[in-house]
């Protein structure tokens, strides 16, 4: 096949055209970030399959995803500990269930915790610069560490042990950084944010993504057709120490 | 009494001696300079132009950084349109520092000269300070 003339300058046109379009082209693709496509919710929740979580022994998958993404650090002691997930016996983590014979299987396999995202967060109500507070569009219990300073309030407000304060500095005692977030530094409390800055770019919380289970379901509660509202209504839940008003949002399936 | 000579001598020696670093600093320039921080992006295609104006970044920088932080933080909205009409995300480790990657001779350089000392990097991380 030969090219006339007439084709080599169209294509000549069109290839010069291309080049030309690149930077706007550039700009185009710019223009649609992955922060304008976050996941939207009235009331987050979030609900856990205790069973189905019990079903894999010594899982920490969810764990280890949380602190590694959110660049917690790990002391090695229990004093200084940073926890934004962890796991506790059933009967310390529910102590009010007062049933001396409790479901043998419960009994004896942990129960995985957070912050529970309460709908009356006693840890906002006494914190003295709003360093934290309740979002009233999604109902997140957020944390704003440039605000933070140390008062520890929060911490002694908080029924669950959601909280941690920074004794130290965390920095050499993270193992791998992340450069997507940030550490925190010695004098700030932190505590589990409900991977507010992965919802803003339409990602699931990196507990939620890593259970390999799926035995934790993040969910909007406001919408009745999430599947979150719909485990809920289809098995029985209880909650953490729901005696004291906060109307804890961390939902347990038993 | 006519010693008049000596101490204006003496005088002139004094004076000369006791502004000698003034005279020092000025003569090998030392007294003029002033730190500029290293642009990287000159001449890159697409990154010429800063979130705003030259001039509005060397002045309002931090303000611009403490309303992305309180706008991101608090209000949970990421995305900053520029008046120009370019749209970025709100972040000092991505937006600020993949165009501005030499915090040394960029960000601390001025810092240092000027004897300020934000508290950024003590939480937010350089990419190039990780370990590789």
């Amino acid at each position: 096949m030969t090219i006339d003339r007439r084709d080599f300058l169209k294509g000549a046109g069109v290839a010069a055209l291309a080049i030309a379009a690149k930077p706007a082209l550039d700009i185009v693709t710019a223009a649609t970030l992955p922060e304008e496509s976050p996941l939207v919710g009235k009331r987050w929740a979030m609900v856990i399959d205790l069973r189905k979580c019990i079903s894999r022994k010594n899982c920490t998958a969810c764990i280890t995803a949380c602190h590694k993404t959110h660049n917690v650090p790990d002391f090695g002691n229990t004093k200084d500990e940073i926890k934004w997930i962890w796991k506790e016996g059933f009967e310390h983590a529910f102590p009010d269930q007062a049933n001396e014979y409790p479901d043998e299987a419960l009994k004896n396999a942990p129960a995985v915790l957070l912050c529970n995202h309460c709908d009356n967060p006693p840890c906002v109500r006494v914190c003295p610069t709003k360093a934290t507070w309740k979002r009233k569009e999604d109902g997140i219990v957020m944390m704003d560490w440039h605000r933070c300073i140390g008062c520890r309030y929060c911490v002694a407000a908080c029924p669950y042990g959601s909280r941690s304060f920074n004794w130290r500095n965390p920095r050499p005692f993270i193992k791998e950084l992340q450069p997507d977030f940030p550490t925190r530094t010695r004098g700030v409390v932190e505590k589990c944010t409900l991977c507010e800055e992965r919802l803003a770019k339409g990602l699931l919380p990196a507990c939620v993504e890593a259970c390999e289970e799926k035995a934790m379901v993040f969910g909007d509660l406001e919408n009745p057709d999430s599947e979150a509202r719909k485990l809920l209504a289809g098995r029985f839940s209880i909650r953490r120490k729901p005696a004291l008003g906060t109307q804890p949002q961390v939902y347990y399936l038993v | 009494m006519n010693d008049r000579g000596k101490i204006i001598f003496g005088l002139v020696v004094f004076i000369v001696i006791m502004t000698f670093p003034l005279w020092y600093n000025i003569a090998n320039s030392k007294a003029t300079y002033r730190p500029e921080p290293e642009i990287l992006t000159k001449g890159v295609p697409g990154k010429e132009q800063c979130v705003l104006p030259t001039l509005e970044m060397k002045e309002q920088h931090m303000n611009l950084l403490n309303r992305w932080r309180d706008t991101v933080v608090r209000d949970g909205k990421r995305v900053y349109a520029s008046p120009d009409g370019r749209k970025m995300v709100m972040s000092l480790s991505h937006t600020c520092m993949d165009c501005h990657s030499n915090k040394a001779d960029f960000c601390d350089r001025c810092h240092n000269y000027l004897a300020v000392s934000p508290y950024c990097w003590e939480c937010h991380i350089d990419p190039k300070e990780l370990p590789r």
